[in-house]
């Protein structure tokens, strides 16, 4: 079904007959533009005058009404006169419609990458470090202020919406914390009885295992989980409403969107995630102490011996301490991305994703910063 | 049995004849019969008839909740009916999916809602986008076409490098329908194309689509609840009712029923304007 677009020309002096038939549509498009570039007047060309007769064209839709409108303005261009005839009339308001087509943008071109580009972008991504820097500290003062706000009125806090924070980010996180804990607790008792073993220093395998776990490993575990779970959730719920406007809709009905979304939010992080750390240490080193006895032959009763003469309190508050500040980093980081996030799918994603990056690198500057201190004060 | 058959079905896709094409001159474009949808508790659809003739423009009303986006939404295939027939010009699609793919979305166009956008393209890109699909073209046709397609609904060339989060929701409407007419389709389907626009730019909305429709002889599908386009715009309306369609006319139909829906919608205190004009 259907006829190729054909397009034959006769020279006759000056003159330039172009005999048009089948059909001009978009289905035969790349071939018609073929056509049409081969006919069209080179420079200086001798021709004054070009006439296509269109009598024959059984179909023709925008695609070929545009490459017909392509040809004459070529023609005019190097000075003919160029006209058409015998366009059957159904299709003459196409053809002048196409012919309204004014000014044609630049075709969209794929600049080089040059040295100049590449300084730019790393002066741009610096810039935006030192945004994000910005939004951030803003965020926790907003927090911060939206905070007392609820001891001088606590009617106005979101109590409810902060229990069902727990819920979903506390409560429903405990299963897979504690599997991942327990399997990272296991993981690294078995490598330290392999390699321990060879001096006959199984048994300094508890003091490892309890000093990494309680100090570092516990904490930091259950903070990259959390961010990769409800740091991610926080940023893509708040974007999604920020892009469908219910964040405005908050604020002009009298509401302060950091009291109402991002404070429960944060305050739920800040409760759930040192109890998370908790069950994350207690889980690592149940997961450690069986390694021991099964792999290690070092009984229970010998491994729990061991690690009350090891560890400290000092040991486990060091941990615990640091939970709560990496939970307020988490959200904070979280809530920014999200009410950061533009109208665009896009955006949405990008926003995310950077909430998460950012969140873990934070948390591991944060453990940084902490390790620092505890030194200084000598615990 | 069935192994043969498979088996045919598998040879069938290395055959080499020739793809049955779609005959776009017939005189029916959409012709719907007996269509049931029904959800787990609902029943939306019950028995739907209606033929939508090559070249006219049916207007679709109904209350809201009535299933008129539930019939949209299974003529274009994104709801799969419980039973019942659509033919595009001859051809049953909702049976065969290839043949759907490549025959019938090829030739039609659709303007959803609130213009449905890819959020992540330029405008240029939104209205390539299909044609980049379904077309082997050079880039400059392509950014030529595209040009072309803006300048008839109505849009500057500058339009076009711009992201749809920078446009206002008439210029989202018209890159919309500049999409949706990318390749020069048979048949469009609006969803409420006017909705969202002020008196003044959906009326130029409504010449917008008239004009575009006698010059590329589209046949158009229109669910609507602007009367002032159901005057302007269509040359017949069905009403969707108790998930039936119980009347189909012109205008003129529509305002000597006595049927009292009808009668409230068409010559109530809204529509009194649009009547007397």
């Amino acid at each position: 079904m259907g006829a190729d677009a054909l397009l034959a020309a006769t020279v006759s002096g000056d003159r330039l007959e172009l005999l048009a038939a089948g059909d001009w549509t978009a289905d035969r498009a790349n071939d018609l533009e073929r056509l049409i570039m081969a006919v069209a007047l080179p420079r200086k060309s001798p021709i004054r005058t070009v006439r296509v007769n269109m009598a024959g064209v059984a179909k023709l839709d925008t695609y070929g009404a545009w490459l017909l409108e392509r040809l004459l303005r070529g023609s005019r261009e190097q000075g003919a006169k160029a006209d058409v005839v015998d366009l059957p009339e159904q299709f003459r308001t196409l053809v002048d419609t196409v012919h309204q087509t004014t000014e044609l943008p630049d075709p969209e071109r794929l600049r080089r990458a040059s040295v100049a580009d590449w300084l730019a972008a790393v002066g741009e991504n610096i810039a935006e470090v030192g945004r994000s820097a910005a939004l951030f500290v803003q965020m926790f003062g907003a927090v911060s202020v939206a905070f007392l706000r609820v001891f001088w009125r606590p009617r106005t806090f979101r109590f409810t919406s902060l229990v069902n924070q727990i819920d979903l980010v506390g409560w429903r996180a405990v299963p897979i914390i504690v599997l991942i804990t327990f399997l990272i607790g296991a993981i690294l008792a078995q490598q330290g009885i392999f390699h321990f073993r060879r001096f006959g220093a199984d048994i300094f395998v508890v003091d490892m295992v309890g000093i990494l776990v309680l100090r570092e490993i516990g904490v930091l575990i259950v903070c990259i989980m959390v961010a990769g779970r409800s740091g991610s959730a926080y940023t893509a719920e708040l974007g999604s409403m920020k892009m469908r406007e219910e964040v405005d809709a908050l604020q002009t009905m009298g509401f302060d969107p950091i009291s109402v979304l991002v404070l429960p939010r944060i305050l739920a992080l800040v409760i759930a995630v040192p109890m998370l750390t908790f069950l994350g240490e207690m889980s690592a080193l149940y997961g450690a102490g069986l390694v021991a006895s099964l792999y290690g032959g070092i009984q229970p009763e010998v491994f729990v011996q061991r690690l009350r003469e090891v560890i400290s309190l000092d040991h486990f508050m060091v941990g615990m301490i640091k939970a709560p500040f990496m939970a307020m980093v988490i959200g904070v980081v979280a809530c920014v991305r999200g009410l950061e996030t533009k109208g665009s799918a896009e955006s949405l994603g990008a926003q995310t994703t950077a909430a998460v990056v950012q969140a873990i690198f934070l948390v591991i500057v944060l453990d940084g910063i902490f390790a620092v201190f505890f030194a200084a004060i000598d615990k | 049995m069935s192994n043969t058959e498979s088996g045919f079905d598998i040879l069938s896709l290395f055959d080499d004849t020739p793809q049955p094409q779609l005959d776009i001159s017939q005189d029916i474009a959409l012709r719907v019969r007996n269509l049931h949808v029904r959800f787990k508790r609902q029943h939306v659809l019950k028995g739907v008839n209606f033929d939508v003739k090559r070249g006219e423009v049916l207007g679709f009303v109904g209350a809201s909740g009535a299933g008129k986006s539930v019939l949209l939404r299974t003529m274009i295939g994104l709801i799969q009916p419980t039973s019942g027939t659509i033919e595009v010009f001859g051809q049953e699609f909702s049976k065969a999916k290839e043949l759907r793919e490549q025959l019938i979305e090829r030739h039609w166009g659709i303007l959803f809602q609130h213009g449905a956008l890819f959020s992540a393209l330029t405008v240029r890109q939104n209205v390539q986008f299909p044609m980049r699909e379904y077309l082997d073209l050079s880039p400059r046709l392509l950014d030529e076409v595209a040009a072309a397609k803006l300048k008839m609904v109505g849009l500057p060339p500058e339009a076009l490098n711009k992201m749809p989060s920078e446009l206002s929701g008439g210029m989202i409407k018209r890159v919309a329908l500049a999409r949706a007419l990318a390749l020069d389709p048979a048949i469009v389907f609006l969803d409420e194309p006017t909705s969202g626009l002020d008196p003044i730019s959906a009326g130029e909305f409504d010449n917008l689509i008239r004009t575009l429709q006698r010059t590329l002889g589209l046949t158009v599908f229109m669910v609507t609840h602007d009367l002032d386009s159901l005057h302007s715009v269509c040359d017949r309306i069905a009403v969707l009712a108790d998930g039936k369609v119980i009347a189909a006319g012109p205008m003129s139909v529509m305002l000597a029923s006595e049927h009292p829906w009808l009668k409230a919608y068409f010559r109530g205190k809204r529509g009194r304007v649009g009547a007397t004009m």
